[in-house]
């Protein structure tokens, strides 16, 4: 598990809004190097806990604790840009902090976009958008990197290309991962851990690597390389009357719903 | 040269131009339109309480337009609907402006002087106020340049990278109050926010970067001042609606070149 020093810990912690309780009793800790995936169904409390250890909301109960000086490198489930702001992508790369023309170059061929630092954010398109922000993320020499469905709106092979690219970050920046995502059994297969939420932790463990078996071709098909993994639910508690939260269905019935449709 | 009333009313409204370019930009960009008027309406309340209790138009004007943004502000964190909100405070915050000056005893207010703009007599003192008030605000946003801009992309990108978003808002807030008090002679509190934001949209076109529209919205602003002033001389019209209507004059002329230079890149693009 994890060591005494944790990069981020929460302990304890609850989050509500207007006093509905979005988060509650989540023990959490991610050390340098982890890669952690958070899944859940829509509202489940997944963007809200990325936001509690970022500390842009304050818990209800429990806390939060930074290790000191932890610099966050941060890509937002969403950024809408104004049309009215003209920006093009070496400035955004220079947000908040002023970067080389070189250590630019360096961060967008590192994500795989080496051409549209002259860019205007606006004309990109979602895959580079989202490299984009992954690039500026990157510039602040993160000690976690902190990303919200960063694949949102990318088909698989993008999905499957942008894991293997955040493991070769971690790799390369030895940094931490902590990453959600709405898909509930598909995981990036280099996370250590996928931690299964809705409202609370429901369960937590390692993603099954399955890339050799003929079940995951049936469903990835080729061409995704073994980034992507499934993950087995285990809720071994119940939810008593008072909790409006559902369990995700199983692994095996999604396997097979998948399966034939294809 | 401070003498002549021409040359003092010229800086006084390029200083204002000078700390409404930047300014007005982050209007537009954070979608703030309203919120502007909201803010320069109030200064008319400003202007009959300072009259009243006969302190300085500039501290009673920059006092309540401070706080009418401090309550605006306030209220969007809540989460009010912000359309309906500003439309009741801006309006309820002239009306009442111009009930309060009625009341005043013994004054004889020339109301258009304030809600229209008097550039050509502005005083030695008040070129003073003005240009260290833009001058004050001119420094504030260049101070906070990238921590504005950062917050004004993504409050949460802001978090991440150690700004505080309700820090930033606070220096907007502040830095519209300021604006609103020392635009209140050139312009007039009528037009005050127009002064923000078209010199700022007709720059967008021509902008490639967040610091050129910047820097554009400044020299639009400085132009529609000159014109404005040569107007208001010449045909004796009022200098803040002068001034606006030059500057508008600007944007379509802007806005006609920009169309007319994306047609030219269709053609040669073919």
């Amino acid at each position: 598990m994890t060591s005494p020093h944790p990069l981020i810990e929460a302990q304890g912690l609850a989050v509500a809004y207007r006093g509905r309780q979005v988060l509650g009793g989540v023990d959490f800790a991610i050390d340098r190097g982890e890669i952690v995936t958070v899944v859940g169904p829509n509202g489940s409390g997944k963007s809200t806990l990325l936001r509690a250890l970022l500390g842009v909301v304050t818990p209800s109960a429990g806390r939060v604790r930074r290790a000191r000086g932890l610099r966050i490198g941060y890509v937002p489930q969403r950024l809408h840009i104004d049309a009215a702001l003209p920006l093009p992508v070496r400035r955004f790369l220079s947000l908040p902090v002023r970067q080389s023309p070189a250590r630019i170059a360096t961060a967008l061929a590192q994500v795989g976009v080496p051409d549209i630092a002259g860019q205007d954010m606006a004309t990109l398109s979602g895959g580079q958008f989202q490299r984009a922000l992954l690039a500026r993320a990157l510039l602040s020499d993160p000690d976690i990197l902190m990303l919200d469905e960063p694949t949102q709106g990318l088909d698989q092979p993008g999905v499957a290309a942008f894991y293997k690219l955040i493991e070769e970050v971690r790799q390369t920046l030895d940094c931490a991962v902590l990453l959600v995502s709405h898909d509930l059994h598909v995981v990036m297969s280099a996370a250590d851990r996928v931690i299964c939420l809705n409202g609370h932790i429901c369960c937590q463990g390692a993603p099954k690597v399955v890339a050799r078996a003929p079940e995951y071709r049936a469903l990835f098909g080729m061409g995704t390389g073994g980034a992507l993994a499934l993950y087995q639910h285990e809720h071994d508690h119940s939810h008593d009357e008072n909790c409006d939260r559902d369990h995700p269905a199983p692994v095996e019935e999604i396997d097979q719903e998948k399966a034939s449709t294809r | 040269m401070l003498d002549d009333f021409l040359i003092r009313a010229l800086l006084s409204g390029l200083a204002v131009a000078v700390a409404a370019g930047p300014l007005g930009c982050f209007v537009v960009w954070r979608r703030m339109a309203y919120f502007g008027d909201a803010t320069a309406h109030a200064a008319i309340l400003g202007v009959a309480l300072a009259l009243g209790f006969q302190i300085s138009i500039f501290i009673g004007t920059s006092m309540v337009a401070l706080m009418m943004a401090m309550i605006v502000s306030a209220l969007a964190g809540r989460g009010w609907a912000m359309d309906t909100t500003l439309g009741v405070l801006a309006h309820s915050a002239l009306a009442l402006g111009l009930v309060a000056v009625s009341f005043l005893p013994n004054v004889r207010v020339d109301l258009t002087a304030y809600l229209f703009g008097d550039i050509l007599a502005v005083s030695r003192f008040d070129l003073g106020v003005i240009a260290c008030g833009a001058a004050l605000v001119t420094a504030l946003m260049a101070w906070r340049w990238r921590a504005l801009l950062t917050a004004t992309l993504n409050e949460d990108l802001a978090h991440a990278s150690g700004i505080d978003p309700a820090r930033e808002r606070m220096v907007l807030t502040v830095a519209l109050a300021i604006v609103v008090a020392v635009a209140l002679k050139v312009i007039g509190a009528l037009l005050i926010a127009a002064m923000l934001i078209i010199p700022a949209a007709a720059a967008r076109n021509m902008a490639r970067s967040p610091e050129a529209m910047a820097l554009l919205a400044i020299a639009i602003g400085m132009v529609a001042v000159w014109g404005g002033l040569q107007m208001s001389l010449r045909l004796d019209t009022p200098s803040g609606p002068s001034i606006v209507t030059v500057a508008a004059a600007v944007f379509a002329a802007c806005l006609a070149g920009a169309a007319l230079a994306a047609a030219a890149q269709k053609r040669l693009g073919r």
